[in-house]
C-alpha cells in the first residue's frame, strides 16, 4: 500500500537527490505503514557516507497533518516543505495528508471544509521569499482544521544556506505545538562507519544529512559520547594498538588524550556539567570505573568490585551513575552514588534474565534504556526507575548501543539486517521504527546529541 | 547536471578534507617503533615455541588452559632472561553482546595471561595487558568456530 506522501515528495529539491542513488523500495506490511526512502549524501574523502532511511509501522494515534508547499520555495536553491514533512513523518506521530492543490500563503484563503474532508486535523501554509540582500524570509501558519483557528505563526530571516536548519526549526515548532513535547529535529547524531579496514566517526543531522567525518583511521573507534553542550565528542580509539579515550572539539578539530593509563581505557561518559568524565580503566586491575577531569587530570576511582564494572552513565542531576556490573555473577545494571571515594556499594536495578547491559538514562531522569538478552536475541528495553517495570521495545536479534533522543520519545540504536550493521530508531512506545543504513559498509555505535543551544531567531508575527 | 554535481562534490570534498582528523604516523608510537633489527629471531622461529603467540579460551572462561601453559611459561622465561624485553598482551572476545562489556571480557583474558607470566618470573613492568574486545576479530564468521577463534589473547613483543 503506497502512501499518498509520494505525490507530495515528487518534486524534491535538486541538491538533495542525486540521480542514480534514488531508491524506490515498496514493501507491503500487515500494518498501515509509511514507506519513505530518502537518499542523503554527505561529504567525506575516503569514506562515503549516505544514510538511507526507511520507516516502518505507525502508532495508533497519529495526527493527520497537511503541509502545503511553501509559496516561493521553487525559486530557491533548497526547499523547506519536503524537509518539514519528512521530519514530522519520521517522528511516527504524524500522518501526512494529501496536500495537492493551489499553494496558499494567506490564512484567509483557507477552505477548511476541503481540508476536513481530506482527513486533516492540522494544516500548515507558508512562504519562503528571497530578500534583496540575498537572505530568505521564511514564514508559516499552523491552523487547527476542525476549529478553523490559527494555532501559531512564525517568521524568520535566514541566510540562503541555512534553509534546511530553518525547516528543522519549523518542524520543531509544529511538533511542540501539537504534541506538547520538545522537538528534536534540529539535533545531531554521531556514529561509527566501517568500510573495509577503514573506520570513521561521523556526525550528521538527525535526519542523516550533512554527515561529516570528524576522525578516520585504519583502527577501530568505539563509544562516542557527546559533551552536554554538544561542542565536543569523547571516543575510544585503537590507533595505538590499545584502547585510549580522546576528547575532540568539533569546531576546531583539536583533540586531547583524556585517558591513556597502563592497560585499557574506555567507556567515556560525561557528567551533566561537562567538567568530568567517567571512564573504565584496567589500571588497578580488572575493569573499574574512575572519574577524570575533562582535561585528563585528577583521576579518582569510583567503583570497587572484584568483577567487571563498565558502561557508566550519569543521571541528569549528576548525583548517581548507572552502570553494567557482573559482580553478582552475570552482567546486570546497577546504580551508585557519585561520591569522593571509591565504593563497593551499589543498588541492583535489573533482575530479569542473565544479561542486562548498556544503560543510558532518559533525559528526564525517570527511567533508562538498556539492552536485554532474551534467549538468543539482544533487544532494546526501557525501565521505569519508580515502578521498576521493564518494557521490551524491539524484537530483532542483535541490538546494541541504545541512545535516547533528548525528548526521550525515540531511541537510536545499532542493529543488523542481513549481516550488515545499520542504525535504527524506535519510538519509546515501541510502535514506530526506522532504519538508517549506509549504501556500503557497516554503521554502529550511535549517540544522539543534545538539544542545540542556538539563540532563537524566530519571532511570532 | 552531472557537471554541476561533480563540481559541487569536489568543492565539498575539499571542504571536508580539511575538517577530518586523520592521525598521522608521528602520533602513533606503534608506527614510530620500526621493526627492531635486534629482535631475537627465536621469537619468530617456527620451530621455537616462542613463535606461538596466541592463547585460546573456552566460552565464559578466563583460565589459561593446560594445553597453553607451556607456551605461556616459555614467554615468561624469555622475559625473565631478557630484562629489556617487553610484551603487549591483547585480549579478545567474540562478537556477541555489548562492545564495552566485551572489551572488559577481553581484558580478563589478557590479565589472565599476565598473571600466569608473572607467576613464572616475568616482571610486571615488562608486561602491558590491554583489550581489543570484539573489535579486531581474527575470524569474521558468525558461528561457533569463529567465536572460538576470537576468544584469545595474543602476545606481541615491543619492536614488532
Amino acid at each position: 500500500m503506497m502512501h499518498k506522501s509520494h505525490d507530495f515528495l515528487s518534486t524534491p529539491p535538486v541538491n538533495i537527490m542525486k540521480p542514480g542513488f534514488m531508491l524506490a523500495r515498496h514493501r507491503q506490511s500487515t500494518r498501515c505503514s509509511l514507506f519513505l526512502a530518502l537518499v542523503l549524501w554527505s561529504i567525506s574523502a575516503p569514506i562515503q557516507a549516505a544514510l538511507d532511511i526507511e520507516i516502518f509501522g505507525g502508532g495508533a494515534s497519529q495526527i493527520p497533518i497537511a503541509i502545503t508547499p511553501f509559496v516561493g520555495e521553487e525559486k530557491l536553491k533548497h526547499g523547506i516543505t519536503a524537509v518539514v514533512a519528512a521530519d514530522l513523518q519520521r517522528s511516527g506521530l504524524f500522518r501526512l495528508v494529501d496536500s495537492s492543490g493551489p499553494s496558499l500563503r494567506d490564512p484567509r484563503q483557507i477552505a477548511y471544509p476541503d481540508w476536513k474532508s481530506r482527513g486533516a486535523n492540522a494544516l500548515v501554509i507558508g512562504s519562503a521569499v528571497m530578500l534583496p540582500d540575498g537572505q530568505v524570509e521564511v514564514g508559516f501558519y499552523l491552523m487547527d482544521v476542525a476549529k478553523q483557528v490559527q494555532l501559531t505563526e512564525y517568521t524568520m530571516i535566514v541566510p540562503a544556506d541555512r534553509l534546511r536548519a530553518a525547516a528543522h526549526q519549523i518542524a520543531d515548532i509544529i511538533y511542540e505545538k501539537l504534541t506538547g513535547d520538545v522537538g528534536v529535529f534540529s539535533t545531531r547524531i554521531a556514529y561509527v562507519v566501517k568500510q573495509g579496514n577503514k573506520y570513521a566517526l561521523q556526525v550528521a543531522d538527525a535526519d542523516g544529512f550533512n554527515a561529516q567525518s570528524i576522525i578516520e583511521y585504519s583502527e577501530p573507534i568505539i563509544s562516542p559520547a557527546w559533551s552536554p553542550d554538544g561542542t565536543q565528542i569523547a571516543y575510544v580509539s585503537f590507533e595505538n594498538k590499545k584502547p585510549i579515550v580522546y576528547v575532540q572539539t568539533l569546531a576546531t578539530r583539536a583533540r586531547k588524550v583524556v585517558a591513556n593509563f597502563k592497560g585499557s581505557n574506555s567507556a567515556p561518559a560525561w557528567s551533566p556539567d561537562g567538567k568530568r568524565l567517567a571512564v573504565v580503566l584496567s589500571l588497578q586491575g580488572g575493569s573499574q570505573i574512575f572519574l577524570v577531569n575533562a582535561d585528563g587530570s585528577g583521576l579518582q576511582r569510583l567503583s570497587q568490585s572484584s568483577g567487571i564494572d563498565t558502561e557508566p552513565n550519569f543521571s541528569p542531576d549528576g548525583q548517581t551513575i548507572i552502570f553494567t556490573s557482573d559482580r553478582g555473577g552475570s552482567p546486570q545494571i546497577y546504580r551508585m552514588a557519585v561520591t569522593g571515594s571509591a565504593s563497593g556499594v551499589a543498588e541492583r536495578l535489573t533482575f530479569e534474565g542473565s544479561y542486562n547491559v548498556s544503560p543510558h538514562h532518559n533525559r528526564d531522569g525517570k527511567g533508562f534504556t538498556f539492552i536485554h538478552r532474551n534467549g538468543a536475541k539482544f533487544n532494546v528495553a526501557v525501565q521505569d526507575l519508580a515502578t521498576r517495570q521493564v518494557q521490551l521495545l524491539t524484537d530483532s536479534r542483535f541490538d546494541e548501543s541504545p541512545s535516547p533522543a533528548p525528548n526521550d520519545r525515540m531511541i537510536l540504536y545499532a542493529t543488523e539486517v542481513k549481516g550488515r550493521g545499520i542504525l535504527a530508531v524506535v519510538s519509546s512506545d515501541g510502535k514506530t521504527r526506522q532504519e538508517l543504513s549506509m549504501q556500503a559498509g557497516d554503521v554502529r555505535e550511535p549517540a544522539w546529541g543534545p538539544l542545540p543551544k542556538t539563540a532563537s531567531r524566530w519571532q511570532q508575527r | 547536471m552531472k557537471k554541476v554535481m561533480s563540481v559541487l562534490l569536489i568543492g565539498l570534498l575539499s571542504a571536508c578534507a580539511s575538517q577530518t582528523t586523520q592521525p598521522t604516523a608521528e602520533s602513533t608510537p606503534a608506527a614510530r617503533a620500526e621493526t627492531n633489527p635486534n629482535l631475537n629471531p627465536i621469537l619468530t622461529d617456527p620451530n621455537n615455541i616462542l613463535s606461538k603467540r596466541s592463547v585460546y579460551f573456552d566460552y565464559d572462561s578466563f583460565v589459561v588452559k593446560n594445553e597453553y601453559r607451556a607456551t605461556v611459561q616459555a614467554h615468561a622465561q624469555y622475559l625473565r632472561d631478557n630484562a629489556a624485553a617487553k610484551v603487549l598482551l591483547q585480549g579478545n572476545a567474540d562478537e556477541r553482546g555489548s562492545r564495552e562489556y566485551n572489551l572488559a571480557l577481553g581484558q580478563k583474558r589478557a590479565d589472565s595471561v599476565r598473571s600466569a607470566m608473572t607467576l613464572s618470573g616475568a616482571k610486571d613492568s615488562q608486561i602491558e595487558a590491554v583489550s581489543l574486545g570484539e573489535e579486531k576479530p581474527r575470524a569474521t564468521g558468525h558461528d561457533e568456530a569463529s567465536w572460538t577463534e576470537n576468544r584469545r589473547t595474543d602476545i606481541r613483543y615491543q619492536g614488532e
